[in-house]
């Protein structure tokens, strides 16, 4: 070996640093990287310019603010901003409940594992199928009918286990170190999740929160089934959620199959551009808020 | 009887197991107060282990067994009257990693206070000031107390978490290798700090480092595979050892 070794240095001896080469093998590789980024951030571009050009023209306050029964936009866009309001108001101490059980006082073991992998499962379902459940439970065992409230039960099962996971994550990353300082100093468990453990995840629970909010936005299949297809502006504040009400994705829907209205492409185009808007400011927000909480 | 009198922390047949595996097989010391015990050894020997079952922070692991009984002023701590709570005021940790958590500083010193109950703006001023004082390092961090404690360099933030540690007002303060994660300078400024917290304080320090325990320790407990090979007063431990393991491992011979 060491022969072997002696005469290969005395070889390199002979040859100048000057002599890199450039392989072709990394040449094509490199070109195939970039021709990929460059693709995807191609597609994404052109997938934005082609709606906002096709919406955004007819997007007007008038627009926005219609309440006519037939194509006004202003009930769909309450009905929206109700099921996200209620979706979350649940779906959000219950996720974050569930991941502090799951990561800090249940012992790990298979019971742990069957909830993780339930969680995991019910993340990958398609959301027609909770979409059929919550029309069984909610709309015809419980009475709800379709109604708002229906898609919003509904809507809470299918966001669960993306906020229970994301915040679970979020949990595993605080270091121990900081649990383990605040128990020496005489805190008791419940302190220290909420004192310590709970406000170091923040960012990551405000990722999962953000998520969920453009989930719920972008949500079609699960709301089919419950929610029904009302238009109409809501009477009363609260006795709204009773009623039927299509939100801003399933209004897209309706209307590009809807013959009868003039310009329904075009509506169908603005909405899609308000839909995106929307979320590009969430997800704006989302790193805004994320960045003050990091210290 | 009077010289039992002075052993602030008296630990007796404790045993102590991971599941399956026996990690401290049979350990009797007796720490007197007012003194610094060292507690030394390579690593795996029990020594960070017994340190932590003086503040029940075992309690934490999962499987973790202990038998025999641990008095502090007397009193058993594994007695089921014990008030953790009241236990960990008593002997506060400070850890290998500096670990201040991620507030100001000043909200990291009144973090202890609080749990305990004091909600008075000028009683925490107070004790911030106390004990950062009494941590050595009220000069420098006194102009940047709403500042993350996240800013400061390695040796300051242990400095700190000593501060923090002092602020519950314990009895016994226990290092577990405090250290270990500074360089010299900052590792001289915590040896220093130590001897002055001594006059003050119980002070039991697990470290690696026999220089360092013979710098600072009165007393030195020499732990191997769970068991204490050896204690005695620091000088005579390392002048003129008993046992030939111990002196294996201090001559530089393993470990």
């Amino acid at each position: 070996m060491q022969q072997i070794d002696k005469t290969e240095s005395d070889v390199r001896k002979n040859i100048s640093l000057y002599s890199k080469r450039v392989r072709k093998s990394d040449v094509v590789l490199k070109m195939l990287i970039y021709f990929s980024a460059l693709l995807t951030v191609g597609f994404f571009i052109l997938l934005i310019a082609y709606i906002i050009v096709n919406g955004a023209g007819y997007i007007s306050l008038d627009f926005l603010l219609s309440s006519a029964e037939s194509d006004g936009l202003l009930p769909i866009i309450i009905n929206t901003l109700y099921v996200e309001f209620f979706t979350l108001i649940f779906a959000i101490p219950i996720g974050i409940g569930a991941a502090i059980y799951l990561t800090q006082y249940v012992k790990q073991g298979k019971f742990v594992k069957l909830i993780r992998f339930s969680t995991e499962t019910l993340a990958g379902i398609p959301s027609i199928l909770f979409g059929l459940f919550g029309y069984a439970i909610f709309c015809v065992l419980f009475g709800l009918g379709s109604s708002i409230i229906a898609g919003c039960l509904t809507m809470i099962i299918c966001v669960l286990p993306g906020i229970i996971r994301t915040t679970e994550e979020a949990l595993l990353t605080v270091p121990n170190s900081y649990k383990n300082g605040a128990l020496a100093l005489g805190a008791g468990k419940f302190r220290t999740i909420f004192e310590i453990v709970l406000p170091c995840a923040v960012p990551g629970i405000l990722t999962s929160v953000i998520l969920a909010v453009g989930r719920i936005m972008g949500e079609s299949a699960a709301f089919l089934l419950t929610i029904g297809t009302g238009t109409k502006m809501p009477k009363e504040v609260f006795s709204h959620i009773f009623s039927s009400g299509r939100t801003l994705t399933l209004h897209l829907y309706y209307m590009s199959g809807n013959g009868s209205v003039p310009d329904a492409m075009k509506i169908c185009f603005a909405i899609a551009t308000i839909l995106l808007i929307l979320i590009f400011v969430l997800n704006v927000l989302a790193k805004l808020l994320a960045k003050k909480f990091i210290h | 009887m009077e010289k039992e009198k002075n052993n602030k922390v008296v630990i007796e047949n404790l045993n102590l197991f991971y599941g399956e595996h026996h990690a401290l097989k049979n350990i009797n010391l007796k720490i007197p107060e007012g003194k610094i015990t060292a507690f030394i050894g390579p690593s795996g020997c029990g020594k960070s282990t017994c340190l932590k079952s003086i503040n029940r922070m075992n309690d934490l692991v999962d499987n973790c067994r202990i038998e025999g009984k641990i008095f502090i002023s007397g009193e058993d701590i594994y007695d089921p009257r014990t008030d953790v709570t009241l236990l960990r005021k008593c002997a506060g940790m400070v850890f290998q990693t500096p670990n201040p958590f991620p507030m100001s500083i000043f909200d990291n010193v009144a973090y202890g206070p609080r749990i305990h109950g004091i909600k008075d703006k000028k009683k925490l001023e107070e004790i911030v000031e106390r004990s950062l004082r009494g941590a050595a390092i009220w000069d420098d961090l006194k102009d940047k107390l709403k500042k993350s404690a996240f800013g400061l360099s390695g040796g300051q933030q242990q400095r700190l978490c000593i501060a923090r540690a002092l602020a519950i007002e314990p009895d016994i303060i226990l290092m577990d290798e405090p250290t270990s994660a500074l360089d010299p300078i900052s590792t001289l400024k915590i040896e220093d700090l130590m001897m002055e917290l001594r006059k003050k304080y119980t002070v039991i320090v697990v470290t690696h480092n026999m220089q360092q325990a013979t710098r600072i320790a009165d007393k030195t407990a020499f732990f191997l595979m769970g068991e204490v090979i050896e204690y005695s007063d620091t000088d005579r431990m390392f002048r003129n050892p008993v046992d030939k393991r111990t002196e294996d491992y201090i001559t530089g011979r393993f470990g």
